[in-house]
């Protein structure tokens, strides 16, 4: 499938996939059968109405799911046939997942949150300290490393949980309306930070109702009831090399 | 991860929720206490019923004798007879004998006179055998049995119809026309039954048999067997002694005699102490389910919230089993803090009264409650993170 030498492995490669809630009658087709590629370094939008699956593709992606049927390739790696520890690794190591809801671990400062990664890879405390302070600064935050989550703006809360998605440096970025609960001033903050690490090679791959913010993104895929219905293409990927 | 860190971990993870970390070991502290505590005021309680019983006097045996009977011998209840009953050798389960004459007599002080129920000729060992208690003054020794000292000891009633407000300890009565002195005032037993027991004067048996009885045979021996469950034993050896000092035939269908026990008290404080164990048995169950609940509820309203933190770690790739000993770590350290200082909650309650009965706290209630309060904060701290650590991210992180 993939040309030697000028194409890349496509970072996610999704066949038919299919995922379906409940039993016979009452049974919701979330994906009907969903295919594509991302290739390394592009910056995907998806988009679709409220229920068409969006939400549901994204969690598989992630390795926080899995389909009912189809297969998933991550960097040429078919993820059914990964057992537990083997997940727990990749979601460490390969993906970085922000969630609309923030999902910031209540009572402990944002250092300690960004940390985390770090910690479930087994780096010592030291490293993992600079290197969570490192990616704190990197979405500004380098000030608010001791506050707790409840003492941060939603856009603040926002830019630690993407400082904790790419603070163990993953290739694959993966975003379920991160400004879904934002003001415009912090989607913004928070839409820069992901372009910069698209500008430095990283995939990411985005969901959003906003057309400003699939603007940013190079390519969008719409999603219908389960099945998608395009896949429009408007920058050329950013040229790899950045990132290995 | 090493295990160092997943501790520091667990630690902050305990430390994050100080409210709710509080509310689990105050859970398990409650439980541990309560099933302590109840079970020694049970306890406490069963000991005093226990107390009270062995006041009665469960102890003592009373030999009766004139009852005729014709061994042609004599059967009357003599001195020779109390010497008899004192050999270590043949009643080993005797621990006194006391000889007992009674006389009803008036008593007189200046112009006040009383007729007192009964004035009893003994010997000193009588006190402890029918649990009379010297409360203020003195009772008599040997040494005024040995002289036939014309001294008394008046029981509470005897010694406030006579005296009224006077302190009668020093004072000098008249007995039948002979002058006593008053030694000593017993304390008060209160009313058994139609007798009044603590309408009595207690003197040494030479002076009562002198001045009033004659030196005739007693009217009944007072026996203290060694302990409640030597009482059996002790009758047997009376018997024996008895029977071989009145020539009664083996096998007589009649004695000459008669052993009176404290048998039906004896009952009564063998029913007694089952009944107590049956309920504290039912109390420390109560007890501990109702700890168990308290420690399950407070473990259980905090799932919701440790059940997504648990799909969020997942979600970051913490692999199942660190997840799983950090939570096993923090739900053994709130156990046993809360078990620890429920058992030190118990342990300095216990030294108050409660509801009037000293608590005497059960080694086994402590290990009980420990065991059982800490089993349950360890399998509601970590089972519902273990179900939730092997949910997939996306169902914790749901869950509701
Ligand atoms: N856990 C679930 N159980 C049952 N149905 C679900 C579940 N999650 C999503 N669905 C259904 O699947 C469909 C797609 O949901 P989702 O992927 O969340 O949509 P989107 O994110 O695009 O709004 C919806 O009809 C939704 O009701
Ligand atoms: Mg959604």
């Amino acid at each position: 499938m993939t040309a030697p030498g000028r194409e890349q492995r496509p970072v996610l490669d999704v066949v038919d996939l299919v995922k379906t809630y409940g039993e016979g009658e009452t049974a919701v087709h979330a994906l009907a059968g969903v295919s594509l590629t991302v290739a390394p370094g592009d910056y995907v939008a998806i988009m679709g109405s409220s229920g068409s699956g969006k939400s549901t593709l994204m969690n598989i992606l992630g390795c926080l799911d899995v389909p009912t049927s189809g297969t998933y390739r991550l960097d040429g790696v078919d993820v059914s046939e990964l057992n537990e520890s083997q997940l727990a690794l990749v979601r460490n190591r390969r993906i970085g997942f922000v969630f609309q809801s923030f999902n910031l671990i209540a009572r402990t400062s944002a250092l300690a949150n960004v940390e985390l990664p770090l910690a479930y890879a087994g780096i010592k405390p030291a490293v993992r300290r600079e290197q969570a302070l490192a990616a704190l600064d990197m979405v500004g935050l380098a000030n608010r490393a001791d506050h707790d989550p409840n003492q941060l703006s939603g856009g603040q809360q926002q830019r630690v949980a993407v400082a904790r998605a790419l603070v163990s440096q993953p290739a694959l970025l993966l975003a379920d309306e991160p400004t879904g609960n934002l003001d415009s001033r912090s989607t913004r903050d928070v839409l820069s930070i992901l372009d910069g690490l698209n500008a430095q090679g990283r995939t990411i791959v985005l969901i959003t109702h906003e057309d400003e913010v699939a603007a940013h993104a190079h390519r969008t895929i719409r999603l219908v009831d389960g099945l998608v219905v395009s896949d429009v293409r408007r920058r050329d990927i950013t040229p790899v090399g950045v990132m290995a | 991860m090493s295990f160092f860190e997943i501790f520091g971990f667990a630690l902050r993870g305990v430390a994050a929720n100080k409210l709710r970390s509080g509310l689990t070991v105050l859970g398990i502290l409650i439980g541990v206490a309560a099933v302590i505590l109840l079970v020694a005021v049970g306890t406490g309680s069963a000991k005093q019923v226990e107390d009270s019983l062995a006041a009665l006097g469960t102890n003592t045996l009373t030999v009766q004798g004139g009852r005729g009977g014709d061994t042609g011998y004599r059967t009357d209840l003599t001195l020779d007879i109390v010497k008899a009953l004192q050999d270590k050798e043949s009643a080993p389960d005797v621990k006194s004998v006391s000889p007992v004459v009674t006389s009803a007599q008036t008593l007189t002080f200046g112009d006040a006179s009383y007729d007192v129920n009964s004035v009893i000729g003994t010997y000193p060992s009588y006190f402890a055998a029918s649990n009379s208690v010297v409360a203020s003054g003195s009772g008599f020794t040997e040494e005024d049995v040995d002289q036939a000292a014309r001294v008394v000891v008046l029981g509470p009633t005897t010694a406030e119809e006579l005296f009224g407000t006077v302190d009668p300890v020093g004072q000098r009565i008249g007995i039948a026309g002979q002058i006593y002195s008053v030694i000593g005032v017993l304390a008060k037993k209160g009313s058994t039954g139609f007798n009044d027991p603590d309408d009595v004067a207690i003197a040494p048996l030479p002076a009562v048999q002198r001045s009033l009885t004659g030196y005739g045979p007693v009217s009944s021996i007072t026996i203290e067997a060694a302990s409640a469950d030597a009482v059996a034993a002790a009758k047997a050896e009376i018997t024996a002694i008895l029977n071989a000092k009145m020539h009664v035939a083996d096998g007589a269908s009649s004695t000459p005699y008669q052993i009176r026990d404290a048998s039906q008290l004896l009952e009564t404080r063998t029913a007694t102490a089952e009944t107590f164990t049956v309920l504290l048995g039912a109390v420390a169950g109560i007890s501990l389910v109702v700890g168990g609940i308290g420690i399950t509820n407070i473990m259980m309203v905090s799932v919701t919230e440790r059940t997504r933190e648990i799909g969020i770690r997942k979600a970051l790739g913490a692999p199942r089993r660190v997840i799983l000993t950090q939570f096993l770590i923090e739900a053994t350290l709130l156990s046993l803090a809360g078990g620890g200082l429920g058992v030190a909650a118990a342990l300095i309650g216990a030294n108050f009264e409660i509801v009037g009965i000293k608590p005497v706290v059960m080694p086994d209630s402590v290990a009980l409650a420990l065991g059982v309060c800490v089993a349950i904060g360890l399998f509601f701290g970590s089972y519902p993170a273990s179900r939730a650590a092997g949910l997939r991210p996306i169902d914790a992180l749901r869950y509701e």
